[in-house]
């Protein structure tokens, strides 16, 4: 049964450009951008984004607050408020999805595309029992009859180690701790066999030790069922073990985005960087004294012409003030992309090497 | 700690702070009671910075505030430069309280919307009638100045008008314009991005070495708390388990709880494998039910039947490092 309704999803001839399933990248995002009227102005909170994610990869997208990761996940699953306006395209499987209508997303969701969120507690119903929110997706989904929809749920709570899931099934979320509530959430977003996982900031608001089960948890579970992955957050600590690939987000756009090691061991990008060396890290001496950013980060209504960054990039020059850096592929390392015009690095010009010294300690001020 | 005793306390006298057998408790429904601190001693000397480290649910915020006396601790001692805080009442602790100040998680939400920036930094003073209004302007225009925030841009606008990082800069100007001796700085920087971070732990640095300042620092990170501390407590379940200096503490970790702790951090490098061995498994037990003897042994690797019936007291494993644990991981001195 279940089978067949999905693949009907995949067949049905809605769409003229369906690829075949299997072949070719499983998301295809296409120069999205993502504005909102306010009263202040028009917020462009993502500015031209363009990547693809092949099937059962990890894609960690870094970013601070406002550097539109979240909208920027919104708007691929079509989760965004009346008052945006989105241009671009979106291809799941080859299949055009960014004007599908809510109805249309909604064959989309838990089946092919699902998505954790930082709060577990509000993304759970509060007056419904944890067994139901589970079957509920796998009744309208997979048409499943009650008695195999709980079964399924079991099967689930158990995969996220949820100890005693018989009895916990019938518990409401406040009767559990946010971890917990976490893996149930995990339990909900897995339960249609989804191709693609959004999981935004999944552990920001969970302690240390439970971020690492969880965090294990989700890359246990994507191991076994092949499923692709964008891990959305603000600590490069979370995915740096844990993502194929990082693209890290500057005021809406694309700024570095690279295979994981290389992210970290060529670093071109002169805000990747500063961001790396802003987090205190445990092998450091304590007392060692961080080198803070500068300045804030831009406001999205009036950007800086040119790069966002020059404001508070130590090696910023004329160029990177008057015209905005293109994403561009490394010549050293395929699959390396960076937007900006002096990057770090051995092939740096001679002739511009940054006229300011380095980043020093205590920027802010 | 994770059991009791105060073998890592300094001699009485030579610290600002000192805390003994600390318990805070809070009445629950059904005549229970919630254990939220159970016994802790910790000191802290003139100028020295103390991160408190757990989870939620620890105790560590509860501390923090039992030190300034609100609410009242249930049981326990604590004495700033020898004058007991407990046994105060009225306006002899409202005196006090100038030498106190706190800091709090969510800067935008600790400060009041509808003041403006200047009359919030002044209040402390204002308060005390300390300053004539020429001083009081002074003294504003220095702290701001100090935080590094423009006093004349920033004198008569409101909260709102600021980023998360400028008002946690306009919450320390407040904390410090009374001249503090101690600030209780409770997850200062957990609500900031990191780049933000960065720059509020630098600038708490600087200001403890301009204003002589001492720091109790509650966090959860224990990357930012061996950042700035000077002596570490970890806490877990209203216990501390261990202290030590951070660097120590952090490469040589004595309680298995804390080694526990470390394997979690994420580290910002792939190169470092995930170190998946020592996880915590089950969940943190219930404050109203706490378990006997070692609270931490329901989910210890280590705990033998000893663990259950006798609480563990502090001992040292070394150079000012304490552990209350009956199996640590390094071998207690006798």
């Amino acid at each position: 049964m279940s089978r067949q309704r999905r693949r009907k999803l995949i067949e049905v001839p809605s769409t003229p450009h369906m690829g075949q399933p299997g072949a070719g990248p499983l998301l295809d995002v296409d120069g999205v951008r993502t504005s909102f009227d306010t009263a202040r102005g028009r917020v462009k909170a993502v500015d031209g984004v363009t990547f693809r994610l092949e099937r059962g990869k990890t894609l960690g997208i870094v970013g601070e607050s406002g550097s539109g990761k979240s909208v920027l996940s919104r708007t691929i699953m079509g989760l965004l408020p009346s008052t945006a306006t989105r241009e671009g395209t979106v291809r799941f499987e080859g299949r055009d999805i960014s004007d599908l209508s809510a109805e249309g997303y909604r064959d989309l969701y838990g089946t092919e595309m699902s998505m954790v969120f930082q709060d577990p507690m509000t993304s759970l119903n509060p007056v419904l029992r944890i067994g139901r929110q589970i079957t509920e997706s796998l009744r309208y989904h997979l048409d499943m009859d009650k008695r195999e929809a709980n079964e399924t749920a079991l099967a689930l709570l158990d995969a996220v180690k949820i100890p005693e899931p018989a009895k916990r099934i019938r518990s409401y979320p406040h009767e559990l701790s946010g971890g917990m509530r976490q893996r149930v959430v995990i339990a909900v977003a897995l339960a249609c066999g989804p191709k693609l996982l959004f999981a935004d900031e999944p552990t920001t608001a969970l302690d240390v030790t439970v971020q690492a089960q969880i965090l294990d948890l989700l890359a246990e579970q994507q191991r076994e069922r092949f499923m692709a992955m964008i891990l959305i957050t603000h600590d490069l600590g979370v995915v740096a073990g844990r993502a194929d690939e990082i693209a890290v987000m500057y005021a809406g756009r694309i700024v570095e985005k690279a295979p994981t090691n290389v992210l970290f061991s060529d670093t071109r990008m002169p805000y990747t960087e500063a961001l790396m060396k802003a987090i205190p890290k445990v092998s450091q001496p304590s007392h060692t004294r961080l080198d803070a950013i500068g300045g804030r980060p831009p406001d999205l209504i009036n950007p800086p012409a040119g790069c966002a960054f020059s404001p508070r990039c130590p090696y910023a020059q004329e160029r990177c003030r008057a015209e905005p850096p293109p994403l561009s592929e490394s010549t050293r390392v395929a699959g390396h992309y960076f937007a900006c015009f002096y990057p770090l690095g051995h092939d740096r010009p001679a002739d511009t090497s940054p006229v300011t010294p380095e980043p020093t300690s205590g920027g802010a001020r | 700690m994770a059991g009791s005793g105060t073998a890592h306390l300094r001699p009485a006298g030579s610290a600002l702070l000192r805390v003994e057998g600390l318990v805070v408790e809070f009445s629950a429904a059904r005549r229970r009671t919630v254990h939220a601190v159970s016994n802790i001693s910790f000191d802290i000397l003139e100028g020295e910075t103390l991160g408190l480290v757990g989870e939620s649910g620890c105790g560590k915020s509860t501390t923090g505030k039992a030190v300034i006396q609100v609410p009242r601790p249930t049981a326990g001692s604590v004495s700033l430069d020898g004058v007991e805080l407990t046994s105060l009442r009225g306006s002899r602790l409202r005196q006090i309280r100038p030498q106190l100040q706190m800091i709090f998680q969510d800067p935008i939400s600790s400060l009041n919307p509808r003041r403006k920036v200047a009359d919030i930094v002044a209040e402390p003073l204002r308060i005390w009638r300390t300053a004539d209004a020429d001083q009081e302007a002074a003294k504003v225009e220095e702290v701001l100045v100090a935080v590094g925030v423009d006093p004349d841009a920033a004198r008569d606008r409101r909260p709102h008008e600021f980023s998360g990082g400028q008002c946690q800069r306009i919450s320390i100007a407040r904390a410090v314009i009374t001249d503090p001796r101690l600030i209780i700085c409770d997850e200062p920087v957990s609500a900031l991005d990191v780049s933000v971070q960065a720059q509020i732990l630098n600038l708490l640095q600087d200001m403890k070495t301009r204003y002589g300042l001492t720091l109790v620092f509650i966090a959860h990170d224990l990357a930012v708390v061996k950042n700035v501390s000077d002596r570490v407590a970890v806490m877990y379940l209203g216990k501390i388990c261990e202290v030590g200096p951070p660097d120590t503490l952090f490469a040589e970790p004595a309680h298995p709880y804390t080694e526990a702790l470390i394997s979690a951090i994420p580290h910002p490098d792939p190169t470092v494998p995930i170190d998946s061995g020592i996880r915590l498994t089950g969940e943190l037990p219930s404050p109203l039910d706490p378990p006997s003897g070692c609270r931490f042994r329901t989910r210890c690797p280590r705990a033998q039947a000893r663990c259950s019936t006798e609480e563990p007291t502090a001992r040292g494993v070394g150079d000012d490092h304490f552990v209350a644990c009956h199996f640590p991981l390094l071998e207690p001195e006798e």
